[in-house]
């Protein structure tokens, strides 16, 4: 059987016992990556030769006896938002097209130290802003399952690259569901952890206050693995929480007893798809088989949650934004042309008689500043970043941003409320199955929508996972969410793994991956 | 004061605090390093780092807002406030906004020389934040490139806002140099402003009487003043230049938009600034990347009793303990602890606080001034002092051969009795004054008939001539005796 | 509440953006949108609610005073558009 059939932990075993080599396996998986990349565009850039020295090394090591990382031989995606040190890291975008870090983030450092193969960098919206990896600045990435459909986003590469088998592990990024309406929409396990359980330092951040790092991977037994890795307190992040990391690997395999299951009432009413509707009750069925109850709740602050979020996420994205600037890193405008056109618009004016207008232009430096920001970002980082300027500007801080922090405190009101009644909270992860690509590119709030049932989980900043529960009709994977309170991974994963026990959705493999 | 209008001054201060890294990353603050050689991914502003706060930097600003009597607020918080300069690399200062960690205090200044009373200045705030870079530009070489070094970028400020409570130039000095003297006794800044570790920005505006009473004039707020002498003469500028355009618009607060004026240190004139486009629109919010600082009992307790004696609280013991008078204690508390301690030592052992406080002020400072030494430095201890003045109070010597005396001291590390003795000074007793002063008086019938006729002063000549015989003669002694036997004649 | 392409224009110059007439023209009608749409949270009652910056309940996160190495210049300035190997360089700006 080909490795890419099998999961992480089979092939950590298979490493482990000399059966197979992580020069084989990052081969396999290049090989791949080379058939099938071309068409799912998931991968911004892929080192082969040194992913490959990299495995030769480990294998040395473990030739030579010598005590391995945690995910020894391993090959695993990066999603171009983490800082790898001396190679290029865009986020998607031209502005940062050829910045090279200086530092690794927290978590590219952990894996290093786990022994991974870093096998590339995968692709995302631009800065981590949209749902369908096509504000990237570079290329589309397509879904695996139907090469005119969305792989959904902002993490797009990053869950494409699992459902299509060109990587086993892959780490995403969330802030209003960039994980797990990716994983949901490719049909692979995706989880947002608690806001804190991951060091953000590193992280390119979009919305500092929601962003969260996490795996991406073909069940939860390999989510929990990669989970461990990544999850620990780090003195660089003032916002990592200094708690002990379960060993998620283990805990995952024991089922739970008595899980109670909680349904939100708001969740299962108009404009969510009939099949998907479907999958996620049945996918109730499975665990009331398994011995769980279900119990129907209500989050009364959810339907408030876009609202909520596309105040906060765009008030902090464009103060964290500000600064690419072209001064010490970053795009910068041609400097020849942009004094030239100031020179000539002066002109023009004076000519024009209009003198107040030529008193107005920009100086040089804001000129330098507004040209370089106008053709380093796309449209929907542009868009975002006027919506925070103005919502933060003078006059309106109360009306908006103040009043967001309110709600988002209703919003966390509600989880603790719904968690004090029950374990987890199941439902769909997004209302429809992939989308075509294009669909919603001309209408931003339609785009926004999308994220109606995973933003709350970074509002409130609490945990939450996606995996497939089903196909539609057409052949597209449908996603099942289980969200719980803060700092219980180990139970999203065990809810996971005992669904998948019982399942088999998640070793569905699209067409071509077999081709 | 004749003026028909009140001066108005509040003052920001902007103080370095002594930290060996920055607020928010572990470069080093150290002044004067090549240019961009003290920065991290984080100072850069580059994508991905976060902040993490200096604990030294808090607990130095916790401590001086307590020596400001300040309120502290129990949980503080961090927040962006944004514009866009090149020596800002994340278009963001972190800067405190709503909830500052400090609120309402004050500081009292008062005039040695009378020229004010003692009053209070309340402090509105003070709070931490981050500096800046360095932006230079080249005007001379006119469209050249601005360049930037952002070693400062991080560096740790503590930002202390006055209430307009200063009401003259003079005022305002004293308030710097007793908030710099605060500073320095605390240990939280070394506040030196070629360096930049102290830097003043000011509000100015008059109160002018009226007929229907008191109208404010706009608001100017005044930079570029690079030492107190320029604050003070920037405020005399301003306080003139406010009247003559009250005089020539009576335009009244909030009449123009607040304008911004730069001191010209040469032309002694103030300039005003072109003013930044949307500049006021800083678009605070709270940093997401920062948790907020809760201060416990405990540490309220321990950062109080870490204050030691305050500048104001150590004159007024010197005042009440050894009996010296405003003017000295503010010259002594004035030239730093380290001296003060000296002085309290050498008056511990004299027990003469005004003998021991005219010698440190004069010949001990001087000479530490000649020597360009500190008082740690200063080879002659209280001690050793102490043994010259114990002569001069036994009337052994007196002040001016005690000065000579003293310098030999310094120059030759002696003590004053080996000095005295090497240059033959010692106590003439009672009856050699007496049987000299009997002599002098029959060989100088006339200076005897000018003091019998009341000009005491001539009696300065015989001390004159009697010092020529014995340089050893106590000059008061001989002088009373002089006039005690002029008196039987 | 409606943007008008004025306002739209003011805030493009304090998030230093140059927008195009017609970006102008379609950011007004979509942040107009996105604007309607958000104010939708004006209907609940806040006025007792405590705002959440924070997703955690964490406080007093400090960092010792100790020294760590900074970068060199070479690779401070490595990512630089425009620098003369000492300073980052940039656009004059006059009397200021």
């Amino acid at each position: 059987m080909s490795p890419l059939r099998l999961s992480a932990v089979e092939l950590l075993a298979q490493l482990n016992s000399g059966q197979i080599t992580s020069a084989e396996l990052t081969q396999a998986y290049l090989r791949q990556i080379e058939k099938h990349d071309p068409k799912v565009k998931a991968f911004l850039r892929v080192d082969a030769a040194k992913a490959l020295q990299r495995a030769g090394e480990i294998d040395s090591r473990r030739k030579a006896g010598k005590k391995l990382g945690r995910l020894a031989g391993l090959p695993v995606a990066i999603k171009d938002l983490l800082c790898t040190q001396g190679e290029t890291t865009t986020c998607g975008s031209r502005m940062l097209e050829n910045f090279k870090p200086p530092y690794d983030a927290a978590v590219i450092a952990r894996l290093k130290a786990a022994d991974a193969v870093l096998i590339g960098k995968t692709n995302m919206d631009e800065f981590a802003m949209g749902g369908s990896t096509e504000n990237s600045a570079f290329q589309k990435t397509s879904n695996p399952w139907d090469l005119a459909r969305t792989p959904g986003g902002s993490s797009g590469g990053a869950a494409a690259c699992v459902a299509a088998g060109m990587a086993p592990l892959s780490v995403g990024t969330d802030t209003g569901g960039s994980i797990r309406q990716p994983a949901g929409l490719c049909g692979v396990t995706g989880l947002k952890p608690t806001y804190g359980r991951v060091s953000r330092y590193g992280l390119v951040a979009f919305a500092s206050s929601l962003d969260q790092i996490g795996p991406l991977a073909r069940s939860a037994e390999d989510a929990a693995l990669l989970l461990e890795v990544l999850a620990g307190h780090d003195p660089l992040d003032s916002t990592s929480v200094d708690m002990a990391v379960p060993t998620y690997s283990e805990s995952v395999k024991q089922p739970l007893a008595n899980l109670r299951l909680g349904l939100v009432r708001e969740h299962f009413g108009e404009g969510l798809d009939g099949e998907v509707d479907a999958a996620v009750r049945e996918a109730v069925r499975v665990y009331e088989s398994l011995g769980a109850t279900v119990k129907w709740i209500s989050l009364p602050h959810g339907k408030f949650g876009v609202a909520t979020y596309y105040i906060i996420a765009p008030c902090e994205a464009s103060s964290n934004l500000a600064r690419y600037d072209g001064v010490h890193y970053g795009h910068r405008t041609d400097e020849k042309k942009l004094v030239a056109a100031l020179a000539s618009e002066r002109t023009a004016l004076e000519t024009a008689g209009r003198r107040a207008e030529a008193d107005a232009l920009d100086n040089p430096l804001v000129r330098m500043y507004r040209e370089s920001r106008a053709e380093g970002f796309g449209p929907e980082v542009k868009r975002r970043i006027m919506l925070g300027t103005y919502a933060l500007s003078a006059g309106y801080y109360d009306a908006y941003y103040l009043k967001a922090l309110k709600v988002r405190r209703l919003i966390r009101q509600d989880y603790d409320a719904a968690f004090a009644e029950v374990d987890l909270i199941a439902g769909p992860v997004t209302a429809n199955t992939a989308f075509k690509l294009g669909e919603k590119v001309d209408d931003p709030l339609a785009m926004y929508l999308v994220d109606l049932y995973t933003v709350s989980a970074n509002l409130a900043g609490i945990g939450g996972i996606a995996f497939p529960c089903g196909f539609s009709s057409a052949g597209l994977p449908v996603g099942l969410q289980l969200q719980g309170p803060p700092f219980a991974e180990e139970r999203l994963l065990q809810a996971t793994h005992m669904f998948q026990q019982a399942t088999d959705w998640h070793r569905r493999y699209p067409a071509m991956f077999t081709e | 004061m004749t003026q028909p209008y009140t001066v108005i001054i509040g003052l920001e201060v902007h103080v370095q605090l002594q930290t060996r890294t920055k607020l928010f990353c572990r470069c080093s603050t150290k002044f004067g390093a090549p240019p961009n050689t003290q920065t991290c991914p984080l100072c850069i502003g580059m994508p991905g780092t976060l902040p993490v706060m200096n604990r030294e930097a808090f607990r130095l600003g916790l401590k001086t807002a307590l020596a400001l009597n300040c309120q502290i607020a129990r949980a503080t918080k961090w927040d962006r406030k944004q514009y866009y300069y090149p020596d800002l690399p994340k278009g963001y200062q972190i800067s405190q906004y709503d909830l500052p960690f400090s609120h309402d205090g004050h500081l009292e200044i008062n005039d040695p020389k009378g020229r004010f009373e003692t009053k209070r200045i309340g402090i509105i705030r003070a709070h931490l934040e981050e500096d800046a870079g360095k932006s230079m530009h080249d005007e001379l070489a006119g469209q050249a490139d601005s360049r930037i070094d952002l070693n400062r970028a991080g560096t740790p400020l503590l930002e202390i806002v006055s209430q307009p409570d200063m009401r003259s130039a003079l005022e305002a000095k004293a308030y710097l140099t007793e908030l710099k003297l605060l500073l320095t006794y605390l240990g939280v800044s070394d506040c030196n402003m070629q360096e930049g570790s102290l830097r003043v920005d000011a509000n100015i505006n008059l109160h002018v009487d009226t007929p229907e009473g008191p109208v404010a004039t706009p608001i100017v707020e005044v930079k570029n003043m690079n030492s107190f002498r320029a604050v003070e003469r920037a405020m005399e500028y301003e306080a003139e230049r406010h009247w003559q355009v009250w005089q020539e618009t009576h335009q009244r607060l909030g009449a123009v938009p607040k304008q911004t004026r730069g001191w010209d240190d040469v032309a002694n004139v103030t300039r005003a600034q072109r003013h930044k486009e949307e500049s006021s629109d800083y678009r605070y919010f709270p940093d997401p990347d920062l948790v907020p600082v809760r201060v416990s009992d405990t540490e309220l307790t321990e950062a109080q009793a870490s204050l030691g004696e305050l500048p104001a609280d150590l004159r007024r013991r010197l005042e009440k303990t050894h009996g010296i008078k405003p003017y000295d204690s503010d010259v002594l508390v004035g030239a730093g602890r380290p001296l003060v301690d000296y002085f309290v030592e050498l008056a511990g052992i004299c027990g003469d606080g005004k003998l021991a406080s005219n010698w440190v002020q004069q010949d001990v400072m001087r000479t530490l001034n000649e020597q360009k030494v500190e008082i740690d430095q200063f080879a002659m201890r209280p001690k050793q002092l102490a043994e010259l003045l114990a002569a001069i109070q036994a009337g052994e010597i007196d002040t001016s051969r005690a000065r000579e005396v003293f310098i030999e001291m310094v120059a030759s590390g002696k003590s004053a009795g080996e000095v005295m003795k090497a240059q033959g000074i010692v106590k003439v007793d009672e009856s050699a004054l007496t049987a000299l002063c009997q002599e002098l008086i029959e060989a100088n019938p006339k200076i005897v008939a000018d003091i019998r006729a009341g000009k005491l002063q001539a009696a300065s000549n015989l001390i004159g001539q009697a010092k020529k015989k014995n340089p050893n003669v106590n000059p008061g002694r001989f002088r009373e005796i002089v006039i005690e036997l002029v008196g039987k004649m | 509440m409606s943007l008008t392409r004025q306002e739209v224009e003011k805030v493009s110059l304090l998030a230093r953006l140059r927008l195009t007439s017609d970006e102008l023209d379609r950011m007004t009608v979509q942040m107009g949108q996105i604007v309607a749409y958000v104010e939708s949270l004006s209907e609940l009652d806040t006025e007792s609610v405590e705002p959440m910056a924070h997703a955690l309940d964490v406080a007093n996160v400090f960092a010792a005073d100790e020294l760590r190495p900074s970068l060199s210049r070479e690779e401070a300035l490595a990512n630089a558009p425009h620098h003369d190997r000492e300073f980052y360089l940039v656009p004059a700006v006059l009397g200021e």
